[in-house]
């Protein structure tokens, strides 16, 4: 593949919103309440049309006879590049917020930068995504808020989140080798640049909260780089199943 | 009230409704009027969000990302009809909290279909195409039924509802314009989702309880049989399209009646469904009763957030 | 813990179009005015059905009782001379 850094590089935004949507799809139905049940399926509805895009723009770079679901279903988990963050499960509620709003600042300061890029792609997808994600942050602020803020219980439950997803956080800032060569050529993003940033917010929302800014510093990487979590199977497991049962057709 | 009072203010309200005006939550009905439709309008909202849990289990296989998103927009779509029904009800003087505690107590019914399970992806075209295009045959006269609140929200389900059926029917369309797999895949899921089906559109009229009084305040516009009349008149041609067959030996076009005969439905099935003894009677309520109770810290920090903020708005007010 | 309260009940007004009034859409649950916006964001407007929403506690709205509805509404239908038909003009006037 000619472009194969370009293709890396987009799998590496594409996956998470992918993987994201897909955990957020299997709440559908069992959440707190018809409202919230609504809201959480629009935001998984966002990130399945960014995923689309994004695809459907590297099946076209690929330069292969490939398809935006052949890249979505039919790839090995090594070769899923999306961060360790957004696999984690529904444990409950606290934990769909927590690491909604986790990624949600991350991926808006990521989308404010892609608008720049030099691809033109990229950066129409990323004005559309951008839109989107701003609501979507501001959905999980506020639960962030009335769940740390609301009562003792919600209190010990968010927070019981956020230091539990906390050790995720540090891998959104690392550079993997497509997006160094992407930075290069002005088309991708230089994600450490915004990681200051990104803490000063997130501790602001917390602390609005009533949430202690967790202090841990040791941190869990490797998603990015295809190493993932145990939980990644499964993941796949139930998003590739109809493709590996029944390969080779269409649905 | 005298009871001759009553009496008249009854017979007002009959014409009314003869002369198809619309009866408003506020306007004075009988008892027996606010009870039925309490019970039919959260009879349908419980429906739609049991209905929800057959075709959610297939969100995260969805074997195309297309078909993911239309899935999760259909069943997203379910939700937000049974938020409009339950607001609906709730117009009529009882909340929805207390319409969820009829439904995880087993006291409030919904449709019997949502018991049966989803176990191959056909199931999510057969549901589609099936379930709710039964439902739009009864629904759609709902739409101009005599109680404001719930027409209003049926014009709007209804509205919604066509892309259901369309999506499923494309489901099954491109099940069986494909390998010999997926066509026994679609037969499969249309021999097992075709009864159930024809059930769901009620018990013959001959057992049926409510039809007449339903007539009247048209909460019904035709008998369950003509409208199960009406499903297969028009569902045996679109099988017939796909090139898969309805499991019914008896069924036979009637050039006499221009209509489908059909064979005998097995109402014993629909009655141990109906009762609580169907494969996934148990799951569907499980499911319910656990997002409601693992729900509940949620919805009450959100709750004691708002009551704090408000407090803090009041302080800053003075 | 405190006594439990269930999220009140809502009343959403959406305008479809600039130029069009808000009109009413039916009701939700949420637990503050913020939630309530937001929540009628993607339960009314997922068809691209507004530019515009209010949301109002249902609990705020003062409704006209139907009982009263002689003394409040039907003096107003015998005022015909508030209506252009009322008058009659010449034909030859035009445009009024
Ligand atoms: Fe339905
Ligand atoms: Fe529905
Ligand atoms: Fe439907």
């Amino acid at each position: 593949m000619k472009n194969q850094n370009l293709y890396n590089y987009i799998l590496t935004i594409a996956d998470n919103s992918l993987i994201l949507a897909q955990r957020l799809g299997e709440l559908c139905g069992h959440g707190p309440n018809l409202e919230t049940d609504i809201a959480l399926t629009n935001i998984s509805l966002d990130l399945l049309g960014q995923t689309r895009s994004y695809y459907q723009y590297a099946a076209k770079i690929s330069g292969e006879d490939k398809t935006e679901d052949d890249i979505a279903f039919l790839r090995i988990e090594r070769e899923y590049k999306n961060c360790l963050l957004v696999e984690q499960p529904n444990t409950h509620f606290g934990y769909v917020i927590g690491r909604q709003f986790l990624f949600d600042v991350y991926h808006f300061m990521l989308m404010e930068k892609l608008q720049n890029s030099k691809d033109e792609t990229l950066t129409a997808i990323a004005k559309k995504s951008i839109k989107e994600v701003s609501y979507h942050k501001r959905f999980s602020s506020d639960w962030i808020k009335r769940l740390g803020d609301g009562t003792e219980e919600s209190n010990v439950k968010m927070q019981e989140a956020i230091d539990d997803l906390w050790r995720y956080t540090d891998e959104l800032f690392l550079m993997t080798e497509a997006e160094k060569i992407m930075v290069k050529e002005g088309i991708g993003i230089d994600v450490s640049s915004f990681k200051e940033k990104y803490y000063e917010e997130v501790a602001e929302v917390l602390k609005d909260a009533t949430l202690n800014v967790p202090e841990n510093k040791y941190f869990t990487k490797g998603g990015k780089e295809g190493v993932h979590t145990e939980h990644m199977g499964y993941i796949l497991a139930d998003l590739q199943y109809m493709q590996r049962t029944y390969p080779n057709m269409t649905w | 009230m005298s009871e001759k009072n009553i009496k008249n203010l009854e017979e007002i309200f009959e014409a009314r409704i003869a002369r198809d005006e619309k009866i408003e939550p506020k306007d004075w009905m009988p008892e027996k009027y606010r009870q039925t439709h309490i019970r039919q309008i959260s009879q349908h909202a419980h429906s739609e969000i049991i209905g929800m849990l057959p075709e959610g289990n297939w969100i995260t296989r969805a074997p195309s990302l297309r078909r993911k998103a239309a899935l999760l927009a259909k069943v997203q779509d379910e939700a937000g009809h049974g938020l409009y029904l339950y607001s609906a009800c709730e117009t009529l003087g009882i909340s929805r909290d207390e319409l969820y505690e009829q439904l995880h107590s087993g006291k409030a019914k919904y449709s019997s279909i949502f018991n049966y399970p989803t176990i191959t992806w056909a199931d999510m075209g057969a549901i589609g195409w099936l379930v709710d295009g039964a439902a739009i045959i009864n629904q759609v006269p709902l739409c101009n039924t005599s109680f404001g609140p719930y027409a209003r929200a049926m014009v709007r389900v209804c509205k919604e509802e066509s892309f259901h059926q369309r999506q499923g029917f494309e489901i099954m369309l491109t099940l069986c314009r494909g390998s010999e797999e997926q066509k026994a895949m679609a037969q499969d899921a249309l021999n097992r989702w075709w009864w159930p089906s024809l059930m769901m559109l009620g018990p013959t009229d001959a057992e049926s309880v409510h039809t007449e009084q339903s007539m009247k305040w048209k909460l019904k516009r035709k008998s369950n049989d003509e409208l199960r009349q009406q499903f297969i008149d028009q569902t045996v041609p679109q099988a017939d399209l796909l090139g898969i067959t309805v499991p019914d030996p008896d069924l036979k076009w009637n050039e006499e009646t221009g209509h489908y005969d059909f064979g005998e439905i097995d109402w014993d099935e629909f009655w141990q469904v109906v009762k609580g003894h169907g494969p996934c009677n148990k799951e569907r309520m499980n499911a319910r009763v656990n997002a409601w109770n693992n729900g509940e810290w949620v919805r009450d920090a959100a709750m004691a957030y708002a009551e704090k903020n408000a407090n803090k708005k009041v302080a800053k007010a003075s | 813990m405190t006594e439990k309260r269930n999220w009140p009940l809502w009343e959403i007004f959406v305008r479809s179009k600039n130029g069009l009034e808000h009109r009413h859409f039916g009701s939700l649950h949420a637990a503050d005015a913020e939630m309530a916006l937001e929540n009628a964001r993607d339960v009314y407007t997922r068809r691209n059905e507004g530019v515009s929403i209010w949301v109002v506690e249902s609990k705020h709205i003062t409704a006209s009782n139907p009982e009263q509805n002689g003394e409040m509404f039907e003096p107003a239908q015998d005022k015909v001379y508030r209506h252009p038909t009322f008058y009659d003009l010449p034909d030859e006037v035009k445009h009024m």
